[in-house]
């Protein structure tokens, strides 16, 4: 019994873990579809959030100097993808597909500039805090390795993206800004009417896209391992898409489709770790099979916002 | 007439140039309104009206020229600038957020917040029902735009204007998309605006409301300012030959032709709708050659499927069409047109009739693409194609005369021109038109009305289906009234009564 009660605990404290990378990454997506942009460059972003979050962590020594450093990376890299689908109207899937190369391509580039010729940083010294580890252990509130502290005994990014969840439906649908943001997304002209600036309300956007992702990148290089490699995030970005078209585009379903998938990876390594008699790399695959099989079968019906993917051109209306 | 205040000039628009490029919009053009006036801006489509408006309000920079609000000088940047001088624009298609409320939709770009940058929904909603109330634009607050009819959205884009403190209101074609009862609604609101000394500006090509709402109209004839004239002095018949720039007869020139052999033969028809309602149920009719038919009645009592099912275009769940004896039923829509020579002229031009980004030519050809006439073996014959198409621009003086412009570059006049174009060439025995005015100025009007008439000259049946009973009486030889997916009662259009048709089609017996 006791055993089960751990198992259990195990499996939701990784998926916890897990889930985190994802839900910063899906908020990202969820804001800057909302505006009506569409971005698949999140991948690219995420990926180089890792890189920059791990290589500042390393040399300043401080992971949150790391996750900061992240945030920044990932929004220069909305910045780019905001100047060719605002300011240029490209197309915005291939910007998106331009990021995916761009962003990789600049993290192993600087990776191996920095860290001689290495396509992986070094171990960093200090990992993400953990913020309530003095709840447990001996003499402490709950005891060490007991249910309590395998669910809650979490980094602080797991505290920060659940925050951050309630952060960004709050602004989305109680404030001005968010209320403008979806307007722009469902219908650009009708906001432009009102005085609102389409541009700029995009490119916030779409530059939030890309801190959002980059804090992802960095939730995933400096909390759950402590390093990047480059094959680190190898596909989060497109299942936090997926999570983020699986939800809805709503904050809040993304959080759910994102424990989902992070509720595969923590089953994955739960089940490796008990030696169950499957190969580990038919369970490496559970995460990626059930995102095409929600996305095929669970899904079905969902409605993107109105103006999504459309080039808004102002010359070209009224 | 309203209770204007002449020594108030609300709106002047002085010598305003407008150019794109080479082309130029607007040339010269002169506007003046009054404080409490409803000045209404005529014009052909495509004349400039909307371009003029759409400088006035600022999303387009005047080339030359001044505009002057309330005797201020004023260089309009952008909407804040126009709205911050009480200019509010009503656009011919809305510009609503769908899956807002109507109150989102009135605030939006102009939120009142509490703390934390809350919205304060609940202080809007109590402003917006007073607003409501005052100015008798009845809606709810609360309610989805994407759950509202027409008029109840064309509402609240008013009240977005008030809200923002409107005193000059640009309503773009307000009645193109309306009732005849939400247009009623809407004179009505019109009214209550200006005896609050509210200006309007009502962009329109629609004679009638004209004549029924504005006290004076400017016209404007391909971007050149030319005429304002007080409403009451002058007749529908002025307001048309001055913004087409000839004499416009309303009056359809026909003949009395003998009636031909009967062509179709419709019997006991029954056509489900989308949600399998009997739409059409149960319908006789007959159609000979050498005459119009036009058939009367509400919008939505079967009109629609009663085409459909003709044309092949949706299944007959029972009862027979025939023509000339043969059963043209369930045959798919490339047999009924080749093999039992009937055309369409769609109801929805934009959605059927062509494809937009085609050009012309192919658009002319789009149902004789496979025929010897324009294909060599594997491919198209180009060459044949364009010959075609400039034989046919010439003809039907399609304008512009280019057969390399997409579709979606004409206008509405000349994109039905174009359809029209391709059904008569292909020489039908049976012309349906349906709504194949809609949308469409007084000149293009005209022009469809004679063309549907040469067809029943020439002894081919032309079957008219239309909302507007003016033209149903107008064009017709006889009219047969649909009502719930019946025809009941067939009338001889020369002793037809207006009103006797008009209880007819709600239902009720003569």
């Amino acid at each position: 019994m006791e055993t089960l009660i751990k198992d259990i605990g195990f499996i939701i404290g990784t998926t916890l873990m897990y889930s985190t990378p994802l839900i910063f990454t899906s908020l990202g997506g969820v804001i800057t579809e909302r505006s009506g942009v569409v971005n698949i460059g999140l991948e690219g972003m995420m990926y180089f959030g890792a890189f920059a979050g791990a290589a500042a962590a390393y040399f300043y020594q401080d992971p949150w100097i790391g996750l900061a450093f992240a945030g920044v990376g990932g929004m220069i890299l909305g910045l780019i993808h905001a100047i060719a689908c605002v300011s240029f109207s490209a197309e915005q899937i291939v910007s998106g597909i331009a990021i995916n190369f761009l962003g990789p391509g600049a993290a192993l580039f600087i990776s191996r500039m920095l860290f001689d010729g290495a396509t992986q940083t070094l171990t960093i010294p200090n990992k993400m805090p953990l913020p309530l580890d003095f709840l447990f252990g001996e003499g402490n509130l709950f005891p060490s390795s007991g249910f309590m502290d395998l669910v809650f005994n979490r980094f602080a990014t797991v505290y920060i993206a659940f925050f951050l969840v309630f952060l960004v439906w709050f602004v989305l649908y109680r404030t001005k800004v968010g209320m403008r943001v979806r307007a722009v997304g469902e219908n650009p002209e009708a906001a432009m009417t009102l005085g609102i600036s389409v541009t700029r309300i995009r490119y916030g956007a779409v530059m939030m896209s890309g801190l959002f992702a980059g804090l992802g990148g960095a939730a995933m290089s400096i909390a759950v391992v402590s390093r990047f490699s480059n094959t680190l995030i190898s596909g989060h970005g497109f299942i936090a898409l997926a999570a983020m078209i699986f939800g809805k585009w709503k904050p809040q379903g993304a959080l759910l489709a994102c424990l989902l998938f992070g509720g595969a990876k923590g089953l994955e390594i739960f089940l490796g770790s008990k030696g169950v008699p499957i190969p580990g790399d038919i369970l490496a695959m559970l995460p990626y099979i059930l995102t095409i099989v929600i996305l095929v079968g669970l899904v079905g019906q969902t409605t993107p916002p109105g103006a999504i993917g459309k080039i808004f051109d102002k010359s070209e209306h009224s | 007439m309203n209770s204007i205040d002449f020594s108030h000039k609300a709106v002047e628009m002085v010598d305003v140039v407008k150019k794109f490029g080479d082309f130029t919009a607007n040339d010269r053009i002169n506007l003046t309104v009054h404080k409490g006036e409803v000045h209404a801006l005529l014009g052909e489509n495509g004349a400039g009206k909307t371009t003029l408006m759409n400088v006035l309000y600022g999303l387009y920079q005047p080339t030359e020229g001044a505009v002057r609000i309330n005797g201020k000088p004023l260089s309009v940047k952008d909407p804040n600038v126009a709205i911050k001088n009480g200019i509010g624009m009503v656009h011919q298609h809305f510009m609503l957020v769908e899956p807002f409320t109507v109150t989102q939709n009135i605030i939006l770009g102009n939120e009142t917040t509490k703390m934390l940058g809350m919205i304060d929904i609940k202080k809007a909603e109590s402003e917006i029902a007073a607003l409501s109330e005052r100015y008798g634009l009845a809606v709810d607050p609360k309610a989805v735009i994407q759950d509202l009819s027409v008029g109840a959205q064309q509402r609240v884009e008013i009240l977005k204007t008030l809200y923002r403190g409107a005193q000059i209101l640009i309503l773009d074609e307000p009645t193109a998309v309306l009732t005849p009862q939400e247009i009623q609604e809407l004179v009505g609101i019109i009214h209550n605006l200006t005896r609050e000394g509210k200006s309007i500006i009502i962009i329109t090509h629609k004679l009638k409301e004209i004549k029924q709402v504005a006290d004076f109209c400017t016209i404007i004839r391909r971007g050149k300012h030319i005429d304002t004239v007080e409403v009451d002095q002058v007749t529908e018949e002025d307001l048309a030959s001055k913004m087409v720039g000839r004499e416009v007869s309303f009056k359809v020139e026909k003949d009395p032709q003998p009636q031909g052999d009967r062509i179709l033969e419709i019997r006991d028809l029954v056509v489900e709708d989308s949600r399998g309602i009997p739409a059409v149920n149960g319908l006789n009719l007959d159609l000979y050659k050498g005459e119009i038919l036009g058939i009367a009645g509400v919008d939505g009592n079967g009109q629609t499927e009663l085409i459909e099912a003709l044309t092949g275009l949706r299944p007959a769940k029972s009862g027979q069409a025939l023509v000339r004896e043969k059963e043209i039923t369930n045959l798919t829509p490339g047999k009924i047109i080749q093999q039992h020579g009937i055309s369409h002229i769609p109801e929805d031009r934009q959605k059927r009739g062509l494809i937009f980004e085609f050009d012309i030519a192919e658009n002319l050809i789009l149902e004789n693409y496979a025929t010897e006439a324009f294909s060599k073996g594997f491919t198209l014959d180009f060459k044949r194609i364009y010959r075609n198409a400039d034989q046919l621009i010439e003809k039907f003086d399609i304008r512009p005369q280019n057969s390399k412009l997409a579709a979606k570059a004409l206008s509405g006049g000349n994109q039905q021109k174009m359809i029209i174009a391709r059904e008569v060439a292909n020489d039908p025995d049976i012309l349906i038109a349906a709504q194949p005015t809609r949308g469409l100025d007084v000149g293009a009007i005209e022009y469809v009305h004679k063309a549907l008439v040469d067809q029943r000259n020439q002894g081919k049946a032309v079957l008219l289906i239309s909302f507007e009973l003016d033209e149903v009486i107008n064009v017709s030889d006889r009219i047969a009234v649909i009502y719930e997916g019946k025809i009941v009662g067939i009338i001889d259009a020369h002793d037809a009564d207006e009103k006797e048709i008009g209880l007819m089609m709600a239902g009720g017996t003569a």
